[in-house]
């Protein structure tokens, strides 16, 4: 046994600190060191999940595809071709629940691994980098986001809302390209704020209007010329309307790929600030 | 204040309730961001349901009136964000404050009794309300979705349904032991807020037993009272709404204040 005759000094923070690990394990390393983690917060917390997960999002399909979309006429040239209101307003809702589980993921959970549990400090006092922290962080979100959206589309099936086979498979991509985007962005939002007010305000002023005005609801065309082109700009929107296109099968290209680099570039961009701010956040 | 050998009188109900709601004022104003985008949640699906959606439906009828979407929807954001308000602030709000603040031992201490307690509560959380409601009435009547001057009795509807919640939400509260119940309470909320007719006609669940169920519910009553008060077409089913709502909050006032009796002073 190690004998540390060391007295327990209090060493103030400045010499303490030792160069922090910069990335000594391989990415997929770095990872995988943190599976049984977050298996164990995975085993302890699906419960909570399964109502806001499956439960909302399918009373929402009943009341506003089913109920209101029988009052709503289902003409393929205002559908942005689908042929009823629930095949155009299911895609849509599965989008912006991608989102909202990325975003509700990746706020106060972050908040708490600095703030509250300091679960970060403990991590990192491991030879995991930030990096580290980052992947296996979004790899988590990004499971829910899976698992969530694939049930959901599984249970649509039967409704006859999908037009080919293929197509939900490559929807419920699409609705992953937006679980990243904003997992990534939002980390990066999380891991510079100081209090949770500010997740407050991230709801009511961006997961609110995006999941109302992104085309989820609605084609963008009903808002208006000036409306619609910042609804286009919007992130969500090129979620909603890839995951639409694949699902009621009428797929424009070169729109699609222009959809995918955007999220796949606002992935990057949120990654790097992610990693940034985070590295930042745990030196103070 | 009248000192009797250095205990201080009780505080009569109505000084009591107004130094709770100026204790909840002066902690909340710090947080005022999160005050005014409250407003905009409410207005925000107004815009997108009623106008996006609305362009994809002609009109609904309503006690034989056709109407446009918007006009039907309006009223039911206004009555479900009164709803949403009361029920956020006397679940988790209270909740916090009862078991990790211990707020409520602390004012326990001071002549506060569990029954101003409750009603300081729930009138703080009725005002902060109506400020909404009152906004919300303004851009209503501002997008000419209000048909008649019974739309001003709207915002004392709204503070009822705030109250009649509130009160029933908070005596639910009392029985809760950790946020994993609060699930319980997104579980009643959701299902509420999508089918008290709030986005469709009440025709939409057919003419059996589950209208009648839909009709029994709270917020439905809260919906339609707000709807045909903005759109000037009062009946005496508006009277039985009112009734409704003002005895399911009596009801959960007097809950609470026997449940903060035995969980506080016992």
């Amino acid at each position: 046994m190690a004998t540390d005759t060391t007295p327990p000094t209090r060493r103030t923070r400045s010499t303490a600190r030792t160069p922090r690990p910069t990335g000594s394990l391989s990415a997929a390393e770095g990872m995988s060191r943190q599976y049984d983690y977050w298996l164990t917060v995975l085993k302890r917390t699906w419960r909570g999940g399964v109502v806001s997960s499956f439960l909302t999002p399918l009373l929402y399909v009943v009341a506003m595809g089913v109920l209101l979309g029988g009052f709503i006429e289902g003409d393929p040239e205002r559908l942005e071709g689908a042929t009823s209101y629930l095949a155009f307003v299911v895609p849509g809702l599965v989008a912006s629940h991608a989102m909202t589980i990325a975003v509700s993921e990746t706020t106060y959970p972050v908040m708490g691994a600095i703030k509250w549990h300091k679960t970060f400090y403990a991590q990192l006092a491991t030879p995991l980098a930030v990096r580290d922290l980052v992947n296996a962080f979004i790899g988590f979100v990004m499971f829910r986001v899976a698992s969530a959206c694939a049930v959901f589309m599984l249970v649509l099936a039967p409704f006859g809302v999908f037009a080919t086979w293929w197509g939900p498979i490559l929807a419920w991509l699409s609705q992953l390209l937006v679980g990243f985007a904003f997992s990534t962005l939002v980390f990066a939002y999380s891991a510079r704020l100081r209090s949770e007010e500010g997740f407050g305000i991230l709801f009511r002023l961006g997961v609110i209007p995006l999941t109302l005005f992104s085309g989820a609801f609605f084609p963008i065309g009903n808002l208006g010329p000036v409306l619609e082109w910042v609804a286009r700009l919007t992130p969500l929107w090129h979620g909603v309307s890839l995951s639409r296109m694949f699902c009621v099968d009428r797929v424009d290209w070169s729109l699609a790929l222009l959809h995918v680099v955007v999220l796949v570039v606002l992935t990057v961009v949120g990654w790097v600030l992610a990693v940034r701010n985070l590295d930042r956040r745990l030196e103070t | 204040m009248a000192v009797l050998d250095g205990i201080p009188a009780p505080l009569t109900p109505g000084a009591a309730t107004k130094v709770l709601v100026l204790r909840n004022y002066v902690v909340y104003r710090g947080a005022w961001k999160l005050f005014i985008t409250g407003f905009l949640e409410p207005v925000f699906y107004l815009f997108s349901i009623g106008i996006g959606v609305g362009q994809l439906i002609d009109t609904f009828e309503f006690h034989g009136q056709a109407i446009p979407y918007a006009e039907f929807v309006a009223p039911a954001m206004l009555a479900t964000s009164a709803f949403n308000g009361a029920l956020l602030d006397s679940t988790y709000n209270v909740f916090f404050k009862l078991k990790y603040e211990k707020l409520y031992d602390q004012m326990l201490a001071t002549p506060l009794s569990t029954g101003d307690i409750a009603r300081g509560e729930i009138v703080w959380g009725l005002l902060r309300g109506s400020v909404y409601s009152a906004a919300f009435l303004v851009v209503m009547s501002l997008m000419g979705l209000t048909s008649s001057w019974w739309a001003l009795l709207a915002l004392p509807a709204t503070v009822l349904i705030a109250f009649a919640f509130s009160a029933v939400c908070m005596a639910a509260t009392t029985w809760m032991k950790s946020w994993q119940d609060f699930d319980k309470i997104t579980l009643a909320q959701m299902p509420l807020f999508l089918f008290s007719a709030t986005f469709f006609p009440i025709e939409a669940f057919g003419d059996g037993v589950l209208r009648w169920v839909v009709e029994a519910t709270p917020l439905y009553r809260g919906v339609v009272l707000c709807r045909e008060l903005t759109t000037g077409v009062v009946t005496w089913e508006s009277g039985v709404s009112v009734v409704y709502l003002v005895v399911m909050g009596i009801i959960g006032l007097a809950v609470v204040r026997r449940r903060l009796d035995a969980l506080l002073l016992t």
